[in-house]
């Protein structure tokens, strides 16, 4: 299998908006590799450097040091950008525009022909079961609604590999399903997806790989089933280990 | 291109959809109109005032506009974190700039379509209804030298008739031209205003302190930019260099401003000084975003 991602020794440092507390790693010499075809589960503790990632890879932030290719091709590339389709955490859409408008807007920047546009936003707004709704304006969806328009951007080029930051976090368990299942299906597919969260759970079930990091550092890669077999311990304790988790003796 | 269409199109799209340039143009619609309505010590020549605060309130909405358009795109992205999505995709930070630039001020350029539409139609309407009552009065002054125009010669009549109609169509001619070279030097002016705005809103973090300080600014360059270097003049050194090196630097707005043109129906000005001043905004314009692309080409966006 191809590797679609790659980061090497990746590092970021960011000027602290503190005074005197000087310079915040929030990367440090991180090494990554997602190979085609797989789901992978970016698993880390809140600020261990999981959306940094993230910015880097799109293009939002420039790494201080270290390199990150998609393709094969610097991040800072927007050409790197031409075969990814990215779901933020949040929904951040226009929300003046109606999730037609808002696919056939991006359908555009990526120059997709009309008529194939036409027939992606169809297949698209059904599979995300927004059919009923395309003629509304966003901001009149719910939060799962919202996040569904968000997947189905994320589609709308189809990709071949799927950046999406914590899918299912804020969604209710029925929205959770349902994205699974379209991860699930995409992955069938062949499509590649990265993936960040910290619902284990849900990485267990639905993940080939996982990488966990804490503090802008690779702790552990591999297969659940090679990780947990080589730890002799489930994913959760796992997790709570390579992040340094003491239990508090309960009084 | 494409991309830059595509941003573009969403602009003028939110701008619409905010209905932000309705309000103005129904404010501005207002007051030409109760203004127009009144007739101000009977005065016949009432039309030249009507103009005159009618272009006025057209150059005001239309700073508004641009400045307040301009001004809030980068920020609402940034703030709304809707530039995610759309710089994930294969989108250069120029392009998003030049996307943003270009809706905008298209979006001027309809609002100001509409305006002067506006505007033409109002003067052109009070114009013939002031000249139809002054065209009776003076009739009715002249009544007694119709005896003496009965024994004119007939054809020396209907010669001066064609004379008149042919001198009424230039007229009307080069009044239109004035207003299409009013317009054209207006939108030309927004572009250097919207890029002025544009790098404003990469350089300050709040669009209300970039509305605030580019206002001021631009309103500077109309009010007092051209008088700038008879002030260098009596000033000492170095605030004389100061003063001249600003007179050079700055984007000359009111080079723009033909308004007393239109309102004095004087002659159109000539094609190779409307290119130069188009040469000179498109100059401007392109200097000032290259610079808005330079600085924030490698800003670091986080979410």
């Amino acid at each position: 299998m191809s590797v679609i991602l790659k980061t090497e020794k990746l590092r970021v440092e960011y000027a602290s908006r503190e005074l005197r507390s000087g310079i915040k790693v929030a990367l440090n010499g991180l090494d990554l590799e997602v190979r085609s075809g797989e789901v992978f589960g970016f698993l880390g503790p809140n600020g261990a450097g999981k959306t940094t990632t993230m910015n880097v890879l799109l293009g939002f932030v420039n790494a201080t040091g270290g390199e990150a290719r998609l393709f094969g091709v610097d991040v800072r590339e927007p050409i790197a950008r031409q075969r990814i389709g990215y779901l933020p955490e949040l929904t951040y859409y226009y929300k003046f525009l109606t999730a037609e408008e808002l696919l056939r807007f991006y359908a555009r920047i990526f120059g997709i022909p009309r008529s194939e546009a036409d027939r992606r936003i169809e297949t698209l707004l059904k599979l995300v079961e927004l059919e009923h709704a395309r003629g509304r304006s966003i901001k009149t969806y719910s939060k799962g609604m919202q996040q569904r328009v968000g997947l189905a951007q994320a589609l709308i080029n189809n990709p071949d590999l799927l950046i999406l930051d914590e899918p299912t976090s804020g969604l209710d368990p029925l929205g959770r399903m349902k994205v699974r299942e379209i991860i699930q299906r995409l992955k069938s597919e062949g499509k590649t997806v990265f993936f960040s969260s910290h619902e284990l759970g849900e990485a267990e079930t639905i993940c080939d790989r996982v990488a966990i990091i804490c503090r802008g550092e690779l702790k552990a890669e591999g297969k659940v089933s090679d990780l947990v077999t080589q730890h002799q311990c489930d994913l959760e304790k796992l997790f709570l280990k390579l992040i340094g988790y003491q239990p508090q003796e309960v009084i | 291109m494409n991309n830059v269409l595509a941003i573009s199109g969403i602009v003028i799209k939110e701008l619409y959809r905010r209905k932000d340039f309705y309000v103005l143009f129904v404010l501005t619609a207002l007051i030409t109109l109760v203004l127009g309505s009144v007739s101000f010590f009977n005065d016949a020549k009432i039309v030249r005032y009507l103009k005159e605060i009618c272009l006025l309130l057209i150059w005001v909405a239309s700073l508004v506009i641009a400045i307040s358009t301009a001004a809030r795109q980068i920020p609402a992205e940034r703030e709304n974190r809707t530039i995610f999505p759309l710089l994930a995709k294969p989108v250069t930070r120029g392009q998003f700039i030049l996307g943003k630039f270009l809706g905008c001020w298209l979006a001027c350029g309809v609002a100001l379509v509409v305006f002067y539409l506006f505007f033409g139609v109002v003067s052109e309407s009070r114009g013939r209804s002031d000249s139809s009552t002054t065209g009776l009065t003076s009739s009715a002054a002249t009544e007694g030298h119709a005896a003496s125009a009965k024994a004119d010669d007939h054809e020396g009549a209907a010669g001066g008739d064609e004379h008149h109609d042919d001198h009424a169509g230039t007229e009307h001619f080069s009044v239109l031209l004035n207003y299409v070279q009013a317009l054209g030097l207006h939108w030309l002016m927004l572009g250097v205003v919207t890029a002025i705005v544009l790098l404003g809103s990469v350089v300050f973090s709040a669009p209300s302190s970039n509305i605030t300080i580019s206002f001021i600014g631009i309103i500077g360059i109309l009010l007092l930019g051209e008088h700038l270097n008879k002030v260098a003049l009596r000033q000492q050194q170095p605030v004389q260099g100061i003063l001249y090196t600003t007179y050079f630097l700055l984007p000359h707005l009111e080079w723009f401003d033909i308004r007393d043109r239109v309102i004095y129906d004087q002659p159109p000005i000539a094609f190779v000084d409307c290119g130069l001043a188009a040469l000179y905004a498109i100059a401007y314009t392109g200097l000032l975003l290259f610079v808005t692309w330079f600085v924030f080409r490698r800003k670091t966006l986080t979410l």
